[in-house]
């Protein structure tokens, strides 16, 4: 029974990232719409990385709010096109991600056309998320989960998580 | 409902019917291709996408678990982290390539039923990802090589007329790009680095190379699905050329290694290197047939 008219969209919307709960699923662009009719729901939701951990807890986590909130008939589905990108992730989400510590992705993502991939590594500049100093520097491109860079910053010298482009 | 810990939601989620989510073998981790319209589009024959599916998937299965045999082993943590990084995004595109496998042909098989119940002559990953791991720097020359080449398969299959492949391959193909970076980077430190740096960097390329050719050579199942991988050859040459100039080193001349009577990994036909990779990973699961926890 539905007692609040609360719209669907609205629950999952709310739901916090796993990995990141200082975020929503629609922050980061995850939640790829959200069908209602009446007591009915489908949620779709676009895995980030192919080997995301973190997809199942999604779903549950979605289908849970979901039925809490009173709907009856919850499903969730994967919507694999188009790709997840961190493009989509929002300007809300942006500014959480920088005041969590994490500095976020650059707009207008990678290019992974045919030919030639880049040779050299990536210069992006980067500015840290706790001094906000522009002198950074890239440790790893690979961090604590898929999505994530570990870099540095040279002038407050706190090494920091980076969201990487994809 | 406010309280935004992890472990609630997961408490949370296992009265849920469709929670029953969890992360490892036999705990009923959720399909990858939950809903995703699954039917084969016309014109597409659902066996020859299946077997298809299953090279690609046990390329990926089977180097995934390759790049995790790094961990501990890594010359330092940040190379252990990124190479088990890769490892997962490989294992990723396995679980969905497997179970679209499956799918495709009818079987119901699950991606389960598929890493953990087929033989050694079942599996259809070509012999460069089986090959041991050998030194850091073969390592990283078996992954220069393999991600060129599925970086270029995945762009090409993007636009494959099923579009579940399609899918797997437009995201793969991004994850692919990072494989390929951080290959490359390797190969350049290395190669342009010290004399001893660089014979290895040499010594792996030449070990490797014999292993390459495979990748190119169509098999039945590829021609009648209009997805050739020769058309590759030259592109994917012509780069890694550019990138083994660039690191001062040498493109080797190592001929291929021989086929078995016409015969290689996609015909099921693998080096003695499979046999006891495959017992690692599959012993667990055939331990304890059916175990849930």
């Amino acid at each position: 029974m539905v007692t609040t008219r609360v719209s669907a969209w609205e629950v999952a919307a709310a739901v916090p990232d796993p990995e990141l709960p200082m975020l929503t699923l629609a922050d980061l662009g995850i939640l790829a719409g959200v069908d209602q009719d009446g007591d009915a729901v489908t949620a779709w939701i676009t895995p980030t990385y192919s080997g995301c951990p973190a997809v199942a807890e999604m779903a549950a986590d979605v289908s849970g709010r979901l039925r809490a909130a009173g709907f009856g008939e919850v499903r969730v589905r994967l919507r694999l096109d188009p790709p997840w990108s961190t493009d989509l992730i929002t300007e809300a989400g942006r500014r959480k991600l920088a005041e969590a510590g994490i500095a976020p992705p650059h707009t207008g993502a990678r290019t992974a056309g045919p030919g030639l991939l880049r040779l050299g590594p990536t210069r992006h500049l980067v500015h840290c998320p706790n001094c906000g100093g522009a002198d950074t520097e890239e440790l790893s491109r690979f961090g604590s989960t898929a999505c994530k860079a570990l870099w540095r910053c040279r002038s407050c010298r706190e090494p920091f998580d980076r969201i990487k482009e994809i | 409902m406010t309280d935004d810990h992890v472990y609630l939601h997961l408490s949370e989620a296992s009265a849920d019917p469709e929670g029953e989510a969890r992360w490892a073998y036999g705990t009923g981790f959720a399909d990858p291709l939950l809903g995703v319209d699954t039917s084969v589009p016309p014109g597409v024959d659902g066996a020859d996408l299946a077997a298809y599916c299953l090279m690609l998937g046990d390329d990926a299965l089977v180097l995934a678990q390759r790049l995790i045999e790094w961990c501990t082993r890594a010359p330092e943590l940040e190379e252990e982290v990124a190479l088990a990084n890769l490892g997962l995004d490989l294992l990723g595109q396995a679980r969905h390539l497997l179970t679209r496998a499956g799918q495709a042909d009818g079987s119901g098989r699950s991606e389960d039923d598929l890493a953990y119940w087929r033989e050694e002559h079942e599996f259809r990953n070509v012999r460069l990802v089986e090959a041991p791991n050998g030194d850091f720097a073969f390592s990283i020359a078996r992954l220069l090589l393999f991600s060129t080449a599925r970086h270029a398969l995945y762009l090409r299959l993007s636009t494959h007329p099923d579009p579940v492949l399609a899918a797997i391959a437009a995201r793969g193909a991004k994850e692919l790009a990072y494989h390929h970076e951080y290959a490359v980077s390797w190969t350049l430190r290395l190669g342009d680095g010290t004399a001893h740096s660089a014979a290895r960097m040499q010594a792996g390329l030449d070990a490797v190379w014999p292993l390459l050719e495979e990748l190119f050579t169509p098999h039945a199942v590829e021609l009648r699905l209009g997805v050739d991988p020769a058309g590759l050859r030259e592109g994917v040459l012509a780069e890694l050329a550019a990138v083994i100039g660039e690191a001062c080193l040498t493109v080797p001349t190592t001929p291929p290694l021989a086929r078995v009577g016409g015969r290689a990994g996609r015909d099921g036909v693998h080096t003695e290197a499979l046999g006891p990779l495959l017992a690692e990973f599959q012993v667990l699961a055939r331990a304890h047939p059916g175990a849930t926890w």
